[in-house]
């Protein structure tokens, strides 16, 4: 079980209290109707599934609801950092 | 019954205290302070199990949680039986009860040995993958054989009568074990102020420093052992928990801790006392403090019960007052196998020889037994054992310098007991537990925990440090980190002088040579639990299995509930030896939680029955359970489904409740519908984005219904928001797509709109609704309330803020059934006030309270859908027919909009949803039924559809059915087919899915 640090709260708590929503960082097209069915397939059905590092969405569910990103290690369940929606990691997945 | 192996002195138990205990029927003795194990030793008990395929007598081998055989079944009674329970981790109490399990009918009895002679045969490494191969139809023949042979145990029939608990902790340091490396670290830890928890899964503090002799400051070490519990004690940040092991290590420190609280009182617990407790701990720094496992050598016959490991024999004279057995054969690789000849010299019986596979070993140990006269063999080992319920005698050979091969002539010695030592294999389970991998080390001859992202540190025998000296520093050393680690300054702590032993090098060797190859020699056992041989795991090597991940699939070697503790490495050298390779090329190990098996009692804790998932309730709940209504589960919510009468059917009560609804005026309990309270100045723009339709012209004191969509288009929730202000509006969701919805508004305004300034918040819970609907239902409106409800005044798709039975109420004129309808929505704290004045007042009108199936039909005969039931994922608003609730205009692209665009979603020929008239009204068809063009035609038929939704309708007298046809828009009137299971065809037409009041006229009165 996790032990996430709410960006938000400013407080880690249990794992119990967030939901993953994803990846993240997938914009949602500022023009959707000028988007090919690809494009609007690939933005709406295509993720990464990376052994390492992977920017992720989470939400603080059962606390304060506030979404942020988490940047963590699938591999080892570290999580390097978390930080804000609209924030850019410090940690890069290759 | 005598214990004719226990000592009259010495040891942990106290002999003052008898107990009385069954095994297998029959009573013994044993006292206070024993397990189940040394009792049963005590008693001459040599039998405890027959094996898993060869069914081969089996004794007691350890004396700890690595017991693969001794794996018994407890309990007094149908309802306390527990499987799985090592009777050496059992504590022995006044009346227990145990049984084997792996002897069918007995485990002194021969009548399994033809079978499990069969079994043997028919179970060669491979045996599950094999079996499957062969003919489905002998499996079960297979499977009931060794299901009744195997060691499986039983769970209990009869409901737990025990309670279990769970408890959430925290600490700076978590201390696992609580030998000498752990009680050090534990010391140094509390007395620099941190806040520990030290558990260990016997049931008093100490782990080897009670096993042996060994002197602390010239004292005996328990009573360092003493001295030490006491001062932890006394710290009130310093929590000790014996009887409590730590079976799993999870990521960012957590670990659980299984604390057995009372199972060594009683069969079932004390009254007010729980059974068992589950820590849940989060730790700053964690210290595995946990030990080795001495391995057994592998050896011909190894199994025959007497055979046993050196520690374990030395544990259970010195520990229980046992000794084993008469005549004792030691074989070693290493000086630590000699304590146990020395402690069985000690006890006053018989050292026949110590057979040491070293030439010339020279440490403080082998002087000692050299000095006590004691018969040593060098450069030899045990070839093989003699005897089948007990060892009778053994066989002696010389081995050659590398110890692979049998050289020079065979002695064969008596002996009734042959303890072995191969050798330690550190307990690095936990470290593992969090996806570490082990790493080999040459010189421990073991594998020692890997890298780690873990806070943990190690100190002990896990790190191949087995002498107490270098235990206790390691502890010490480990404290004074992990002190550091969270900002305490470093603790003053004296440590106890030990008796330096000087300790010869072990021997790296694991599978003793026989005189005839491994595959003709007699059985050599790797694995005891899953009788796994050296043999079989060479036939596994030799089928081209070489990762040892496949050859222990293949054989099944440490898949028994011991997890392999004792035999793995073992395993390991034997494929590394036929695969000429070393071991850490052959592999890793790895081991995942539970270090043992563990009660589902302890993993459930209170959650069970009543507690086992949350149930939500409305504020009339006692109202309807008072009326005798049936209740349906929608997501956690307790809904009434239907209110039956004395003697009625339920089809008899659905039909009186409809027709009440259509001719007078029903009652419906609508507080669970989801209900999101929206404010800000955009928050009609933001509306606008997640609905399909339009929302920039919606009135205050107005209501919509609306679709939402995913991006893909897909309808997935729907329901009516009203205009409460200009810029304040309230949701209403399905109820069991409520807390969906409102995850799906925040993250779309949190991460893609935030510049809209838009507030949500979830009100579910602190609103009731009562829905009064049918052509009376305005009439009984206006007894509850001053304000005006006439069709001039108050519209359909109207809302007003009026009082209604003396309490403040948004009504809404909206309508799910066709009818006139109001839903009065209060207060929670009103809501029953509210419900009780409707129905005293509308007894004149016959007001008939209905549940959630007399709605569903209610809404269906008005063609009206339910996401989540008329909707599946893959439906769109155009093919649900709701092209009307879809607005092109508006400027932004809402969510959906460019997914139902998308060419599948446009193609030709999908399915939609469209009515379906049975030709023979009386039959309703089944929901989900597939329909089909033509019923007869050739095989597979290709589905057109299926039915969504499917009723009788009393007010129309014909079934009515919803459902998905493909192009169904465009095939009015056209026949489809239903096969059925049995045979029959049910014929239908497809229509209107608006089978009642196609105007709509009704709910406008
Ligand atoms: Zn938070």
């Amino acid at each position: 079980m996790l032990h996430i640090y709410c960006p938000h709260c400013a407080e880690y708590r249990e794992e119990d209290e967030f939901h993953c929503a994803g990846q993240a960082h997938i914009s949602r097209p500022l023009d959707p109707e000028a988007c090919s069915d690809e494009e609007w397939g690939e933005y709406l059905f295509f993720r990464k599934n990376p052994r390492g590092l992977h920017h992720e969405l989470w939400v603080h569910a059962a606390g304060c609801r506030k979404f942020f990103n988490m940047t963590r290690d699938t591999q080892s369940y570290e999580i390097k950092e978390v930080y804000k929606i609209g924030e850019q990691p410090s940690v890069v997945a290759e | 019954m005598t214990q004719q192996n226990r000592l009259t002195s010495g040891g942990r138990i106290d002999r003052s205290t008898p107990l009385t205990f069954t095994y297998n029927g029959k009573q013994y003795k044993g006292f206070k302070g024993d397990t189940l194990a040394s009792a049963m030793l005590a008693n001459g008990i040599d039998v405890v199990a027959r094996s898993f395929k060869y069914s081969r007598p089996r004794g007691i081998v350890a004396c700890g949680a690595e017991e693969p055989n001794a794996v018994l079944q407890l309990g007094a009674t149908e309802a306390t039986q527990v499987p799985n329970v090592r009777a050496t981790q059992q504590e022995l109490f006044n009346g227990l009860v145990s049984a084997s399990t792996n002897g069918w009918p007995s485990v002194d009895t021969d009548v399994m040995g033809m079978i499990g002679k069969v079994g043997g045969n028919m179970m060669p490494p491979g045996f599950y993958y094999k079996t499957f191969m062969f003919p489905e139809s002998l499996w079960d023949t297979y499977e009931s054989m060794i299901r009744k042979a195997a060691g499986i145990g039983r769970a209990p029939r009869e409901r737990d009568p025990d309670t279990y608990d769970s408890i959430n902790q925290h600490c700076d340091v978590m201390i696992v074990g609580a030998g000498p490396a752990g009680l050090a670290a534990a010391l140094t830890a509390a007395r620099g102020g941190a806040r520990v928890i030290i558990a260990d899964e016997q049931n008093e503090f100490g782990g080897s420093l009670l096993n042996g002799t060994e002197k602390l400051d010239g004292k005996p070490a328990s009573e360092w052992v003493r001295a030490v519990v006491e001062e932890l004690s006394r710290y009130d940040d310093v929590l000790l928990l014996p009887r409590s092991t730590v079976n799993g290590y999870h990521d960012h420190n957590f670990l659980t801790i299984h604390e057995r609280c009372t199972d060594h009182l009683a069969d079932i617990a004390p009254v007010n006392q729980v059974r068992q407790r589950m820590h849940r701990v989060r730790a700053k720094w964690v210290v595995l403090a946990t030990g080795a496992h001495e391995r057994p050598l592998v050896y011909a016959n190894n199994d025959v019960p007497g055979c046993m490991v050196a520690g374990a024999v030395s544990t259970y004279i010195n520990r229980y007052g046992v000794v084993p057995g008469n005549e004792l054969v030691v074989m070693t690789t290493n000086d630590y196998g000699y304590q146990a000849a020395l402690d069985w010299a000690d006890a006053g019986r018989k050292v026949v020889a110590i057979v040491d596979t070293r030439e010339a070993a020279v440490g403080d140990r082998t002087e000692a037994a050299r000095q006590r006269g004691l018969n040593i063999i060098s450069g030899s080992a045990v070839i093989e054992v003699q005897g089948t319920k007990r060892v009778t005698g053994v066989s002696v050979a010389g081995l050659s310098a590398s110890g692979t091969k049998v050289i020079g002539s065979v002695t064969k010695l008596k002996a009734d007991t042959v303890a072995t030592s191969g050798g330690w294999s550190p307990v690095i389970h936990l470290s593992c537990h969090t996806g570490s991998r082990p790493v080999w080390s040459d010189s421990v001859v073991g594998f020692l925990p890997g890298a780690t992202v873990q806070k943990q540190l190690t100190a002990g025998g896990i790190n191949g440090q087995y002498e107490t000296a270098i235990a206790l520093q390691e502890g010490f050393d480990a404290g004074q980190k992990a002190l550091a680690e969270v900002g305490l300054a470093a603790a003053n702590v004296v440590l106890p002088e030990t008796e330096a032993m000087k300790v010869a090098a072990p021997m790296s060797l694991f599978h003793i040579p026989h005189l005839k190859p491994t595959s003709q020699a007699p059985k050599q056992f790797v694995d005891y639990q899953t009788d796994v041989t050296a043999a079989g795991i060479e036939i596994a090597c030799r089928e081209g299995f070489e990762a040892i991940e496949h050859v222990k699939r293949y054989t099944a070697m440490g898949f028994g509930t011991d997890q392999g503790k004792l035999g793995n490495i073992n395993g390991m050298a034997v494929a590394a030896k036929a695969l000429n390779k070393s071991i850490p090329e052959t592999g890793t190990t790895v081991f995942r939680p539970n270090y043992t098996p563990i009660a589902f009692g302890a993993i459930i804790g209170r959650n069970c029955g009543a507690l086992f998932e949350p149930e939500r309730y409305t504020a009339m709940h006692k109202w309807h359970v008072q009326q005798g209504a049936l209740f349906e589960d929608v997501g956690q919510w307790k809904r009434p489904w239907y209110f039956p009468q004395a003697g009625e059917t339920m089809q008899q009560t659905l039909n009186r409740e409809c027709l009440a609804v259509r001719n007078s005026v029903g009652i419906l309990d609508a507080s669970t519908l989801g209900k999101i309270d929206i404010q800000g100045k955009d928050a009609r723009e933001f509306l606008g984005r997640v609905y399909s339709n339009a929302w920039a012209k919606l009135a205050v004191g107005k209501c919509r219904y609306g679709l939402m969509c995913g991006e893909d288009g897909m309808v997935f929730d729907d329901g009516v928001t009203a205009c409460l202000g200009e810029n304040h509006f309230v949701m209403t969701t399905t109820t069991g797509g409520a807390a969906h919805v409102y995850e799906w508004l925040e993250i779309y305004h949190q991460t893609e709109w935030p510049e809209l300034e838009v507030y949500f918040n979830t009100v579910t819970d602190h609103w009731s609704t009562a829905t009064i609907t049918g052509p009376n239902s305005r009439k009984l409106l206006a007894e509850l309330t001053d304000a005006d409800v006439t069709n001039d005044d108050f519209r359909y798709m109207d809302w007003k803020q009026i009082t209604v039975a003396g309490v403040p109420a948004r009504v809404f004129r909206i309508s799910f059934t066709g009818e006139l309808s109001f839903e009065i929505n209060v207060q929670a704290n009103y809501g029953m006030h509210v419900w009780e004045k409707l129905i005293e007042a509308g007894a004149k009108y016959g007001l008939t309270p209905y549940g959630t199936e007399t709605m569903h039909i209610l809404r269906a005969e008005k063609g009206f859908i339910i996401a989540g039931q008329d909707t599946d994922g893959s439906v769109h608003p155009y093919d649900l027919g709701m092209g009307w609730c879809v607005s092109n205009q508006k400027p932004f692209s809402y969510i959906g909009k460019r997914g139902m665009n998308r060419s599948d979603c446009t193609r030709e020929n999908r399915k939609q949803l469209v009515g379906l008239k049975t030709k023979d009204p009386k039959q309703v068809i089944p929901e989900g039924s597939a329909a089909v063009l033509d019923p007869k035609g050739p095989k597979p038929l290709e589905i057109q559809g299926h039915i969504s939704s499917s009723y009788w309708s009393e007010t129309l007298g014909h079934s009515i059915a919803m459902g998905f046809i493909k192009g169904g828009l465009d095939k009015m009137g056209e026949t489809v087919y239903y096969p059925m299971a049995d045979g029959t065809v049910i014929e239908a037409e497809i229509c209107s899915p608006i089978f009642f009041d196609p105007k709509g006229e009704r709910q406008n009165v």
